[in-house]
């Protein structure tokens, strides 16, 4: 029934998706670092007594909260398209994000709202301790509600620990750990979160070093780039190991989506890894599928294989490989044998629908037990999407955006290693002030590491289509049959209601900036 | 004799005098949280973002019946 669906209504559904995603990205990852930063700034105060590092806290805890006020309920916007645009989808998933998406909201409305007004209501009418108490758990609480999402987002990207009911054509959960520590979800969890971190830690560096510049605020701007240094410093090493770990489990349960964001076409051992990269046009095709190929490239020898195997021999399958046009001996189960073993799925789940219409127990009772066979799940409904697909090469991601996304946010990413550890450098020499140059990088940071952090999710999502459940769902099965035009047009209101939401931000942000601490 | 209890009068008092103390900043940030959640919730989800299978059939057999159809290939009772 799905194969008539309109390519339009797909695109604009997607776009629509991406659009209110990428505007909520750009409000929580401030949240997630900024939270953590003030809670250190404020223990200090507290172990101190310093009434400076008070009136730093409140600094932060102003621009923290005009963030944090701002950010309020753009996520919840993702939950309606799921219900309006994406309903084969919602229901599909049953009760999987039930659960993590009900304690993400009781731990976001708990934890961060009551002690978010200790935060700001607080000061001097409860304990210093408990303020400080406050400040913690709002840090904590705000990660953690990013937890659930992001096992309800690592759940599509590596579905594990459900079963799927004919009967109600819905996943049901019967395995919650196996939801929570899908090593996809741990990964995901630790290189957001510490991705978050250092994006907050770039902010203050940034604006900080506007202070600097102006000659305004030299103790707090010290101050701040001291803290924001060092914890910018642990966090971008983090989101290195983490991303590199990251990166393998991926080459295990999405090796398209791998080899899309290395370009890599030509599976081999002693694969180079691609540190900088332009893509052109290929004469060669795979299928009907264009392919690219490198204009120029910088390249580390073997070391995409050492990191994928740990061994320069190790062999990383390329996306000829994945289509079953590699060489023989490195083939892997092709996308074509994909589409027949994804194919016969459907077809047992059709034949079920069709013993449930016509009440023929005696073939429903079969059909039920071969969705419950080990064999059938692991070789046929585990490629139940294939079964969408028209052709094999419609399973191969944009590479082009894939690999531009991914090495923009790696080479960004280690920009900010550098922008931190000089940041500690010429700090503890007493020269920060004298190097204008750094004060100017540090602040044009700012934009970079916001589009750094886009580009992860850029990746994240672009790379794994066509799929919304990896294997299991495609894109195109999971629209509601709505008009496109329906689309386009909450499209349009969401890009006025985010574009108004970002300018009110950076617009009474930048007051608050320019007006500094309160004396 | 007291109507309500300490510790609830606390609450109040503390969200209120947080609330009338609030600085320039923050009235404008309420404003603008207020707003949104209007826009949000009595315009985007009453007229454009209603749950389609909610919206469109009964109960949950239909629902499951729905979404089956749409997962697999056209079949009639006579197939």
């Amino acid at each position: 029934m799905i194969e008539n669906v309109d390519l339009s209504l797909v695109d604009w559904s997607r776009a629509q998706f991406a659009l209110t995603a990428m505007y909520h990205w750009i409000f929580v990852p401030l949240t997630l670092g900024l939270s953590f930063i003030i809670a250190i700034m404020e223990t200090i105060y507290v172990r101190t007594g310093n009434e400076n590092w008070k009136r730093v806290t409140k600094f932060w805890m102003t621009l923290f909260g005009i963030n944090f006020a701002i950010g309020v309920a753009t996520g919840i916007i993702l939950e309606f398209e799921f219900g309006t645009n994406w309903s084969n989808y919602s229901w599909f998933v049953g009760d999987i994000f039930g659960a993590p998406l009900a304690i993400e909201g009781i731990l976001a409305f708990f934890l961060e709202s009551t002690f978010v007004a200790v935060m700001f209501f607080g000061w001097n009418k409860v304990s210093k301790k408990f303020h400080l108490a406050s400040s913690w758990l709002v840090a904590i609480g705000a990660n953690l509600s990013a937890l659930w999402i992001l096992v309800a987002n690592a759940w599509m990207q590596n579905p594990v620990g459900m079963t799927f009911n004919p009967d109600t054509a819905r996943n049901e959960m019967i395995d919650f750990w196996a939801v929570l520590f899908n090593p996809v979800a741990v990964q995901k969890f630790l290189h957001t979160i510490t991705s978050g971190f250092l994006l907050g830690s770039v902010f203050v560096l940034g604006i900080s070093s506007w202070f600097l510049l102006k000659k305004r605020e030299e103790w707090l701007a010290k101050r701040s780039i001291l803290i924001a240094g060092i914890f910018g410093l642990i966090s971008i090493l983090t989101v290195i190991y983490t991303g590199d770990s990251s990166a393998r489990t991926i080459s295990k349960v999405q090796p398209m989506k791998f080899a899309a964001f290395e370009a890599h076409y030509a599976g081999k051992g002693n694969a180079g890894l691609t540190v900088f990269g332009i893509l052109k046009n290929s004469e060669k095709k795979i299928g009907e599928k264009e392919t690219k190929e490198f204009a120029m490239r910088i390249q580390v020898p073997a070391l995409l294989s050492i990191m994928t195997g740990g061994d320069s021999d190790f062999y990383v399958p390329g996306i000829e490989d994945l289509m079953g046009v590699g060489p023989e001996e490195h083939q892997q189960l092709s996308v074509s044998q994909k589409m027949e073993n994804g194919k016969y799925a459907r077809e047992v789940l059709t034949d079920y629908k069709r013993a449930k219409m016509i009440k023929d127990t005696a073939q429903i009772r079969i059909i039920r037990d071969i969705f419950h066979d080990r064999d059938f799940i692991e070789n046929n409904f585990r490629y139940f999407g294939y079964a969408f697909l028209k052709i094999p090469e419609d399973a191969i991601p944009n590479v082009s955006v894939a690999f531009y996304s991914f090495h923009l946010m790696v080479l960004l990413g280690f920009f900010f290693l550098i922008v931190c550890s000089v940041a500690l450098y010429i700090l503890f020499r007493g020269t920060l002030l004298k190097n204008r140059w750094f004060l100017w990088i540090a602040i044009i940071s700012i934009p970079l590491v916001y589009i750094s952090s886009e580009s992860g999710w850029v990746l994240a999502e672009m790379g794994r289509q066509p799929w919304i459940i990896q294997d299991l769902m495609p894109v195109s099965a999971a629209v509601t049959r709505l008009t496109a035009g329906s689309v386009l047009t909450t499209f349009i209101l969401f890009a006025v209601l985010f574009t108004s939401l970002l300018f009110a931000e950076v617009s009474i942000m930048i007051r608050q900036i320019k007006t500094g601490p309160k004396h | 004799m007291k109507i309500i209890p300490e510790p609830f009068n606390n609450i109040f008092r503390f969200y209120y005098d947080g609330f009338m103390n609030m600085s320039d900043w923050g009235k404008k940030v309420w404003i603008i949280i207020i707003v949104k959640l209007i826009i949000i919730f009595a315009i985007f989800r009453l007229f454009f973002f209603n749950d389609f299978l909610q919206k469109n059939f009964d109960n949950d057999n239909r629902r499951s019946e729905y979404v089956l159809d749409q997962l697999t290939v056209s079949t009639t009772a006579d197939d």
